[in-house]
């Protein structure tokens, strides 16, 4: 790989042990790619996940001496204030978070605890060239936005930002972008849930081909396309998809196939739809809790749980996971205000795969979110998966029928 | 024969190291592994119940989130149960960038011609630095790594 002068510098330590050690992963990275150079970013998401060995990476480049170039977002732990109030954290667990924190804050990064930095604070614009960690980031950053990021790992995102550039391959090059498989959707998805649904069966039908999905009629929602996108890296790993006549790289079929023949086509029905949900995870029945917000949820999910539990109280616990932002837009706007009254809580800076739900280990749960569902298995947390409606419904009988 | 069978493959990820073969069909997730055990514990999982604690792995590539491979492998190795090298057939970026910071050995593009001879339990040999892969006759246990 081609490394400039200033690259050279860094690589040989110039600017200290942590970017040093920071560019050497990337050139390592860049050299399994083939990549011929290094190209600048002014954007990154890093995926902060509060464990052990994330927290262990931080910490070794904060030690280092490193400091991001590039202010990255970062993804959610846990909100220390909500959980120490309800006495559910160890001490092991403060410390975690504690240290987790000191180190992304020592590197610069900008603690806003989000997993749809996208959304927000953090929104690439089309064709630029960013580091994005955080698998349901990255997908939509690419697809949605049009923007360009490779499937970063939080560790190899966060090595972008301290030295504000990425190996240029893979996605970053216009003819890495173009769709491999051709899926013809004849369900109806009438629901933002279908799309994590349809989400989930992908990768098993087309492996990790880029998919253009066509026949879809509708304008999908930002929701949807969070869904589609987040289960595509839970059950694969594909930091892209198009969608025919909505998606920018997608005006058409043939563009987002760049004229090329589908290595694959297939069609997903209504009944392929129906057989995957009633295949996975639990069957109906008594729930103990419900969690949504994988990913964080947006002010319009909010307000549709707000609608449905306005009047009603909730027979279990009810847990929304949102960012600060779309917290204070709820507070300001009312909804807070009914979703407590039902008895529900909306928490900002939380992931739900954290050491914070240990009071959930051996219950049943509702959630909108397979991917919820997926990792939270190993919590001992099992889990019914529902659309939004079917949830809350469920929260206020205690059962999902 | 004498043996040894030798395989060129590509280096991902430096290191040498020597175990036992896993063969799994489906892509794998570290944070699906029990870190007490090493144990694949992922529901419908190709290798579901086999550990790979000391083995060396033979996947199709990585899959899932962006960060549950660094936190699932960092564990596995924290408690000694971590696979002793990793054979891929698609290099990824999350699952390339992990071992790269673990030292895991990682290497893909090996030879057809392993796929079509490896099983389950044979001893095989990863040498990221001299790009090569070799599998042990059972009959001649004896040999070590050069």
């Amino acid at each position: 790989m081609h490394l400039t002068k200033e690259e050279q510098a860094i690589f040989d330590g110039h600017q200290g042990e942590g970017a040093s050690i920071a560019l050497k992963i990337l050139v390592g990275i860049g050299r399994v790619f083939d990549a011929p150079r290094l190209v600048p970013i002014r954007r990154a998401h890093v995926a902060l996940s509060n464990q052990e060995g994330d927290t262990w990476f931080a910490e070794k480049l904060q030690k280092a001496g490193a400091k991001c170039l590039i202010p990255p977002t970062v993804n959610p732990g846990y909100c220390m204030d909500v959980f120490l109030s309800k006495g559910l954290l160890s001490n092991e667990d403060i410390d975690a978070m504690q240290r987790c924190h000191e180190a992304y804050k020592n590197l610069g990064a900008q603690m806003n605890y989000s997993c749809t930095p996208h959304l927000l604070e953090n929104a690439p614009f089309f064709g630029e060239v960013v580091a994005y960690s955080e698998s349901s980031a990255t997908v939509f950053v690419n697809s949605v936005c049009g923007a360009r990021s490779n499937r970063e790992s939080s560790q190899s995102a966060l090595c972008a930002a301290i030295v504000g550039r990425v190996p240029e391959y893979g996605l970053l090059l216009e003819e890495n972008r173009r769709a491999q498989a051709l899926i013809e959707v004849e369900a109806d998805l009438c629901d933002d849930f279908y799309y994590s649904i349809l989400g989930w069966l992908t990768p098993k039908k087309i492996d990790n081909l880029i998919p253009v999905y066509s026949g879809i009629k509708e304008r999908p929602t930002p929701e949807a396309l969070m869904n589609l996108g987040t289960e595509l890296n839970v059950t694969g790993a594909i930091p892209m998809f198009h969608v025919t006549g909505f998606t920018p790289e997608a005006p058409s079929e043939e563009a987002a196939l760049g004229g090329r023949e589908p290595k694959l086509r297939i069609k997903i029905t209504n009944s392929d739809i129906t057989n995957q949900l009633d295949s996975m995870f639990q069957p109906p029945g008594p729930i103990d809790f419900v969690i949504f917000g994988c990913p964080h949820y947006t002010l319009n999910q909010v307000k549709k749980i707000a609608a449905l539990v306005e009047g009603n109280k909730v027979k279990t616990e009810l847990w929304i996971l949102t960012s600060f932002h779309t917290l204070e837009m709820a507070r300001r706007t009312g909804l807070l205000e009914i979703i407590e009254k039902a008895g529900g809580q909306i928490v900002p800076d939380t992931c739900v795969d954290q050491s914070c739900w240990r009071h959930l280990a051996g219950k049943v749960g509702a959630t909108d979110s397979p991917k919820c569902a997926y990792y939270c298995n190993i919590r001992d947390m099992s889990f019914i998966v529902r659309s939004l409606r079917e949830c809350v419904e469920g929260a206020v009988r205690g059962e999902i029928r | 024969m004498n043996g040894k069978k030798i395989f060129r493959c590509r280096k991902i990820a430096d290191g040498v190291a020597r175990g036992p073969a896993l063969i799994s069909r489906d892509s794998i997730c570290f944070y699906m592994v029990s870190p007490d055990t090493g144990t694949i514990v992922e529901q419908d999982h190709a290798a579901l119940g086999q550990s790979i604690a000391g083995k060396v792995i033979i996947f199709p590539s990585g899959k899932g989130s962006s960060v549950v491979q660094m936190d699932g492998l960092y564990k596995l190795q924290l408690k000694g149960f971590q696979p002793k090298a990793m054979i891929i057939e698609k290099a990824e970026t999350v699952i390339v960038a992990t071992a790269i910071i673990l030292g895991i050995p990682l290497v893909d593009r090996v030879d057809d011609a392993f796929y079509e001879t490896v099983a389950n339990g044979d001893t095989v040999i990863v040498d990221a630095f001299k790009e090569v892969v070799r599998l042990i006759d059972k009959t001649s246990e004896t040999e070590t790594i050069s």
